[in-house]
């Protein structure tokens, strides 16, 4: 406001206030360039924290749940459905998906809503040896992940599947998938963002035609290509 | 201004009560120089600290700070979020909340008295000598009744610092929170700062809002303030003691207000209105 003071004889003193503000709204906003790296920094001198300290610390994970509580893993009873379009419709214990062939790959993860983290290791089984044990028909097209979150799932068309990073991950940063990480079970695709990432998945059915998963109903992209998709003004 | 001291932080008379203003029947004794503890007693019991729409844009920034702090956390927080509420529904209330927090302010702004508006902005960002010695002094070095002697507006120097940031952070808390929802429509709005400057407000907020309400529900000597920002008027011996330069009105006096609202400003009012519920009917829900 550039007004003149109604009362100059007021008491009253400079505005001073109003440079502090402006000044800790410049500093915020210039954090947008800096704030990343900083985080990053911090984090990286947590290190030095002993682990039980550092495990109350934020990770740099948000777990996100539509249909809390998460769902418990129970080993004795746990097992993984694939049908649907195959010839050998089966499913698997943990140890029996464990000794199909294990594929390892360190990648980052991008969650659409803005944070990543960085270097995560994966250890797991790579879609064509799992579909190699059932047997995929010819008009199988998509593979449909059903999270026991229910009403959680979302799709894959089998070229995305067979992308050189997407696996089914039962490791993550070298131990068993935790509870809050989708245990035992998780879809791992790092190129897209990590809603496609279906958690605490139960089922794989292969169908013959792809459709829109849980946020892909809520506005989300089907192909979540990381940094190609969301692209709201495609639509305009 | 009847009884305002000068300007600058020179300790003048006691404006609180307006004692330089005659009361029928009363004695003031020693009129000019400071008058004896007591003088005031016949003077008014309550004093008016806020007008109704200074208590309306805090109220709005109340409810609008644990609504979307709440639903925030539950998000933030596995802890919360594992046993509390579901993303869809969490972000639902939470964008709602922003939008509407943002609506009504406008609103109140509009219909309001913005002259009482102007005038709490003005004495929140001027910090004058005595505000400078009240910031500066250190714990240890505060003598019992240390607040006394150093004589305040209607706002101390720390509500006034707390104002500004607070206000710097609502702004920052918008800037972020608009690029979060940009970033997930479009790649170009997702910068990798946004999170960490959403987060880092948040948690600034938080702590300074723990303290203010400490001091407004619990800490004694700053307790009273409470009824200024429910109802209004404050204790008159509170203010005097605690707000000493300030030259406050007699609770009940009639507040010289601007003209009322003409009917362009309604009209825009009710677009404004309209025009956020909207946002959230066609946007966020």
């Amino acid at each position: 406001m550039s007004t003149p003071d109604p009362a100059p004889d007021r008491p009253g003193g400079r505005p001073v206030g109003r440079r502090a503000f402006l000044g800790i709204v410049g500093l915020g906003l210039s954090s947008l360039v800096w704030g990343d790296s900083a985080t990053r920094w911090l984090s990286g001198a947590a290190d030095v924290l002993p682990s039980s300290v550092r495990s109350a610390l934020p990770s740099g994970w948000r777990i996100y749940a539509i249909n809390p509580p998460y769902p418990r893993f129970d080993p004795a009873t746990w097992t993984l459905e694939v049908d649907g379009l195959v010839d050998r419709p089966r499913s698997f214990t943990l140890a029996e998906l464990q000794a199909l062939p294990r594929a390892d790959q360190t990648s980052d993860f991008h969650c659409v809503t803005g944070w990543s983290v960085d270097d995560v290791r994966w250890g797991g089984v790579r879609f064509k040896d799992l579909l190699a044990a059932v047997g995929p028909t010819s008009a199988a097209a998509a593979l449909s992940f059903v999270s026991a979150e229910e009403d959680y799932f979302d799709m894959l068309t089998l070229e995305q599947a067979s992308v050189d990073d997407a696996m089914l991950a039962y490791e993550m940063d070298g131990a068993p998938i935790t509870r809050p990480h989708g245990a035992p079970v998780r879809l791992v695709m790092p190129q897209m963002y990590g809603y496609k990432g279906v958690k605490w998945v139960q089922r794989i059915t292969l169908v013959d035609r792809i459709e829109d998963g849980y946020w892909e109903g809520r506005g989300y992209d089907r192909d979540a290509w990381v940094g190609r998709s969301n692209d709201f003004t495609k639509g305009l | 201004m009847s009884g305002g001291p000068a300007a600058d932080g020179a300790p003048g008379p006691p404006a609180v009560g307006r004692p330089g203003a005659v009361v029928p029947g009363v004695v003031t004794p020693g009129a000019g120089g400071p008058a004896p503890s007591g003088a005031f007693r016949a003077g008014p019991a309550r004093v008016r600290r806020f007008g109704a729409t200074e208590r309306a844009v805090h109220g709005i920034h109340a409810v609008a700070f644990f609504v979307l702090t709440g639903t925030g956390l539950v998000m933030y927080l596995p802890a919360l979020s594992e046993r509390i509420g579901d993303r869809p529904t969490m972000k639902a209330i939470h964008l709602t909340a922003a939008v509407l927090w943002l609506t009504a302010l406008i609103v109140v702004a509009l219909l309001g008295d913005r002259p009482a508006l102007r005038e709490a902005v003005r004495e929140l960002e001027r910090f004058d000598a005595d505000d400078r010695r009240w910031l500066a002094l250190r714990r240890r070095e505060r003598p019992r009744g240390w607040r006394a002697r150093i004589p305040q507006g209607r706002f101390n120097a720390a509500e006034k610092s707390h104002a500004i940031v607070q206000a710097a952070l609502a702004v920052l808390f918008v800037v972020s929170g608009v690029l979060l929802w940009l970033g997930e429509r479009n790649t170009t709005f997702r910068l990798s700062g946004t999170v960490p400057l959403h987060d880092a407000s948040m948690y600034v907020a938080v702590v300074l809002v723990l303290g203010h309400l400490y001091l407004a529900l619990l800490h004694p000597p700053t307790r009273p303030a409470l009824r200024g920002i429910v109802l209004g008027d404050v204790d008159a011996d509170w203010a005097r003691e605690h707000h000493r330069k300030w030259d406050a009105p007699p609770a009940g006096e009639a507040r010289e207000r601007g003209p009322r609202p003409g009917p362009v400003r309604l009209v825009i009012a009710a677009a404004v209105l309209a025009g956020g519920v909207l946002i959230v009917a066609l946007v966020v829900l």
